[in-house]
């Protein structure tokens, strides 16, 4: 990975955070420090997608800047984040486009989609503007293999760069496993990774937006997560009742796809709304170079895809339904595209290094001698 | 400009409780703090944890700790107190300080690794000292309680035995302000090398301030020339050994070095002057600092090999590294041949030694050697040779305003003055004499704090 300088600043900031040790009842970035005494770029790699940003121990620190010390790690794990999502991604063209200009690289993404999705309905104009679609409902706008298969696509596409991502990242941890129960290591991550219990900031919240410790960020991040999982939900059962039921959309609002919708919708646009209320509002100095954009990006592409998705299901009786479906595929197609590259990533990094933890975690308890 | 009732000096722990304890009883309290807002709250800065009694183990302590045993180990570590009722009054008073802390917005922790087996008789607070105050100044803000930064107290008016308001300079602007009772909290003159010099000659040039550059004095100075008692040896201070590459002012924990015990410690003539393994570490760490004070040129090596350079917490600063006893000697700029002599004398005063259990006094010793290690004395022989560089470190200084158990300040006379209360650093040397018991500074800053600010809320509303 390039960016050697990021590195050698994490290993001297690191050092000193050893030295000191004040953090430790903070998260586990600071237990896993404490059971090393060098930083290789594996370390500062697994630290930096150890750290939750939840920013305790910036406001904690008393060698922060202006101290000459100048400890800044949330920012530095920050850098390091941002640096190795470009680094695993693939195609390079692509991840560096993105690392430069986020936001453009995303519009254009949203754009370029939206074209081609009209450009496939410029064949049937009609349907688009009509005001009913007694038979197939939203494949009368945009026919099924026109949905899926572009979808499906992206999807993969998606998945397969994450899964190049977290191979790439499981190896540069370096540094072989402990014995450790490797099943129990796994729930353990599945409970932290669906919890967040290290956006507590070890007990009274998350210090975001401010030096004020909060619940607000991880009730949003639940928000946002369990939202996109019900997103999914609804997604597989609309799925399951076409493809194995032969019930065809739109369904009726009591169904359970158009149920787990809703919620997915409403929490989505609850999360990420109050995510950009909150980050509008937050302290700069913890955090990387460009972090906020590129959060930015995400949360605004997730909320736009909630937002739409929840007027079809308002105007889906209406001749807006057609424009307001090709809108929202499109906001999909932004998401899928910008997946491998953005913020939408850290879930996989930030999985593989709590994996990481509980599988060493045993060593952790008894580092010193003294 | 109206008056206030109660003006605090000084931002630190003892401080804030003192404001806090004043707010609940009175309504206009200020605190006056020197340092900018990103510097405030003078050594609780680098604090970490605090020593109370308590009669049960909790989710934070791991056992009893009693009144007696506290006093014990004060006694055992200080020689005794300088004022044995206001000590045993103090530690009495720590009883209730886990609950008023926790009261006032305070998150507590399990004990942190390597920390001197504190477990059972010192509770630690969530992220440090830092963390405790931007706690404290958030419950003062929610209060009421005004905070004045960058605001340096020039003058104490006092009148007789009656404080009657403080010359405020704040950047070019100088300013009375009024208030009917104040509590000093302004910590001692750790960071005035001009007043250390006083005693200590130009040695203080190369003494570390481990703490706040802010401690230079100022107040209590101006509270001993207004005849205020003093209590505590005039030239006594707490240092220990930190790393010589450490910054003059503020580098706080990260720059202390525990290598001590495990090799030897050469002084710029490259010859041992002390016995390494007196005793364990946590009882004698706190020794090293003025041993490094009376060698020459203030300047001291502790020397380690490769069996042993792990064996302790990772210091902030590279150790110097080479791989014969030679090429270190010039590397840390001492005589190659005399450091050779004595690594080699010792190793073979130490021959046949082996395998050091730090946790315990080992009775692995030196034979025939002058000083001797007494124990944990395994030969220096397994390169690469390690060289770490070590300069007194000042945590705090002795001596301080004599106060009574309601925290007010007495005069040469043995009066007390009617309105003027001192907490903190300031006042410690009534109870600590010498050496140091750990977390207890806090302790002796909050118990009188919280009197400190009630008592003065008391004479305000009179």
């Amino acid at each position: 990975m390039q960016k050697l300088e990021l590195f050698v600043e994490a290993g001297r900031q690191l050092t000193i955070c050893n030295a000191c040790r004040y953090c430790e009842g903070y998260c586990p970035v600071f237990r896993a420090i404490e059971s090393r005494r060098e930083f290789s770029q594996g370390d500062v790699l697994y630290l930096a997608h150890l750290c939750h940003d939840c920013r305790a121990c910036f406001y904690a620190c008393m060698y922060e800047p202006p101290h000459e010390f100048a400890i800044n790690i949330p920012q530095v794990m920050s850098n390091i984040r941002i640096a190795s999502y470009q680094a695993w991604s693939w195609p390079e063209a692509c991840a560096r486009a993105f690392a430069d200009r986020r936001i453009g690289f995303a519009l254009a993404a949203f754009a370029a989609t939206a074209i081609v999705v009209l450009s496939v309905l410029l064949v049937t104009p009609s349907r688009l503007f009509a005001k009913e679609h007694p038979v197939s409902g939203f494949y009368d706008v945009i026919p099924y293999p026109a949905m899926v298969v572009p979808g499906l696509a992206l999807f993969c596409y998606g998945i397969a760069i994450w899964v190049r991502g977290g191979a790439r990242f499981w190896t540069e941890m370096g540094r072989a496993l402990a014995s450790a129960d490797r099943f129990k290591a796994f729930v353990r991550t599945m409970l932290d990774a669906f919890g967040l219990p290290y956006l507590k900031g070890g007990g009274p919240g998350c210090y975001y937006p401010n030096e004020r410790p909060s619940a607000i960020r991880r009730i949003c991040h639940g928000l946002v997560f369990w939202g996109f999982l019900s997103g999914l939900v609804s997604t597989t059962l609309a799925f399951i009742y076409q493809d194995v039921l032969h019930l065809f959309p739109p369904y009726p609002l009591e169904s359970a796809p158009v149920c787990f919708g809703i919620i997915c919708g409403v929490s989505l646009i609850a999360g990420t709304g109050a995510l950009i209320f909150l980050k509008a509002k937050s302290d700069r100095i913890p955090s990387g170079e460009g972090a906020s954009t590129m959060d930015l990006v995400f949360i605004l592409t997730l909320g736009l895809t909630a937002f739409t998705g929840m007027l079809i299901l308002a105007f889906r009786s209406t001749v807006a339904m057609g424009s307001l479906l090709v809108i929202h595929l499109a906001c999909v197609a932004a998401l899928f595209l910008t997946a491998p590259y953005g913020k939408f990533v850290h879930g996989v990094y930030r999985f593989l290094a709590l994996l990481r933890y509980n599988s060493e975690d045993s060593t952790h308890t008894a580092s010193t001698s003294l | 400009m109206e008056r206030y009732d109660v003006i605090v000096i000084g931002g630190g722990n003892a401080a804030i409780c003192a404001a806090i304890s004043a707010r609940h009883r009175v309504s206009r309290v200020v605190v006056i703090e020197r340092a900018p807002q990103g510097m405030r709250g003078g050594n609780t800065r680098h604090t970490r944890n605090i020593r109370c009694a308590h009669s049960h183990a909790d989710q934070f302590f791991s056992g009893p700790y009693s009144e007696d045993e506290v006093f014990d180990d004060l006694v055992q570590v200080t020689g005794g107190p300088a004022n044995v009722d206001l000590a045993k009054f103090t530690i009495r008073e720590s009883r209730k300080l886990p609950q008023w802390m926790s009261e006032h917005g305070i998150h507590w922790q399990s004990p942190l690794t390597g920390t001197l087996h504190l477990g059972r008789t010192n509770r630690f607070f969530l992220g440090g000292g830092k963390a405790l105050l931007n706690s404290y100044y958030d419950t003062a803000r929610r209060m009421g309680i005004s905070v004045r930064y960058n605001a340096f107290v020039e003058d104490l008016l006092i009148e007789g035995s009656h404080f009657d308001g403080v010359v405020v300079k704040e950047g070019d602007k100088r300013e009375i302000v009024r208030g009917r009772a104040a509590v000093v909290a302004a910590g001692g003159f750790e960071a005035n090398l001009q007043w250390l010099k006083q005693f200590w000659g130009d040695a203080a040039d190369n003494f570390i301030v481990r703490g706040t550059p802010y401690n230079d004095g100022t107040i209590l100075a101006n509270l001993l020339q207004k005849r205020a008692k003093p209590t505590g040896d005039p030239k006594g201070f707490h240092a220990i050994a930190v790393d010589a590459r450490a910054p003059k002012f503020d580098g706080g924990i990260v720059t202390r070095l525990d290598s001590i015990p495990f090799g030897i410690v050469v002084n710029q003539l490259a010859r041992r002057f002390y016995d390494e393994g007196e005793d364990i570490w946590p009882k004698r760490y706190a020794i090293w600092g003025s041993l490094i004070a009376r060698q020459p040129e203030q300047i001291a090596y502790s020397i380690l090999d490769s069996k042993t350079i792990n064996c302790f917490l990772p210091p902030m600063f590279r150790p110097y590294k080479a791989d014969s006893l030679a090429e270190l000697a010039a590397a840390l700029k001492l005589d190659p041949k005399t450091f050779t002599e004595t690594v080699n004398s010792y190793n073979q005063a130490a021959a046949g030694n082996d395998g050091l259990k730090i946790q315990m006094l080992d009775g692995t010793r030196t034979r025939g050697l002058e000083p001797s290690k007494s124990n944990w004395a395994v030969p220096i022989d397994k390169p690469p040779f390690y060289g770490l560089p070590l300069r007194p470190g000042i945590t705090f200084t002795y001596m301080g305003l004599t106060v009574d158990e309601t925290a007010r300040i007495i005069d040469l006379s043995g009066r007390p003055f009617t309105n003027l209360f001192a907490a903190g650093e300031i006042m410690m040397g009534n109870i600590l004499t010498k050496g140091y018991l750990g977390g207890f500074g806090l302790t002796i800053g909050s118990v009188f704090g919280e009197i400190a600010g009630r008592e003065a809320a008391f004479c305000a509303k009179a």
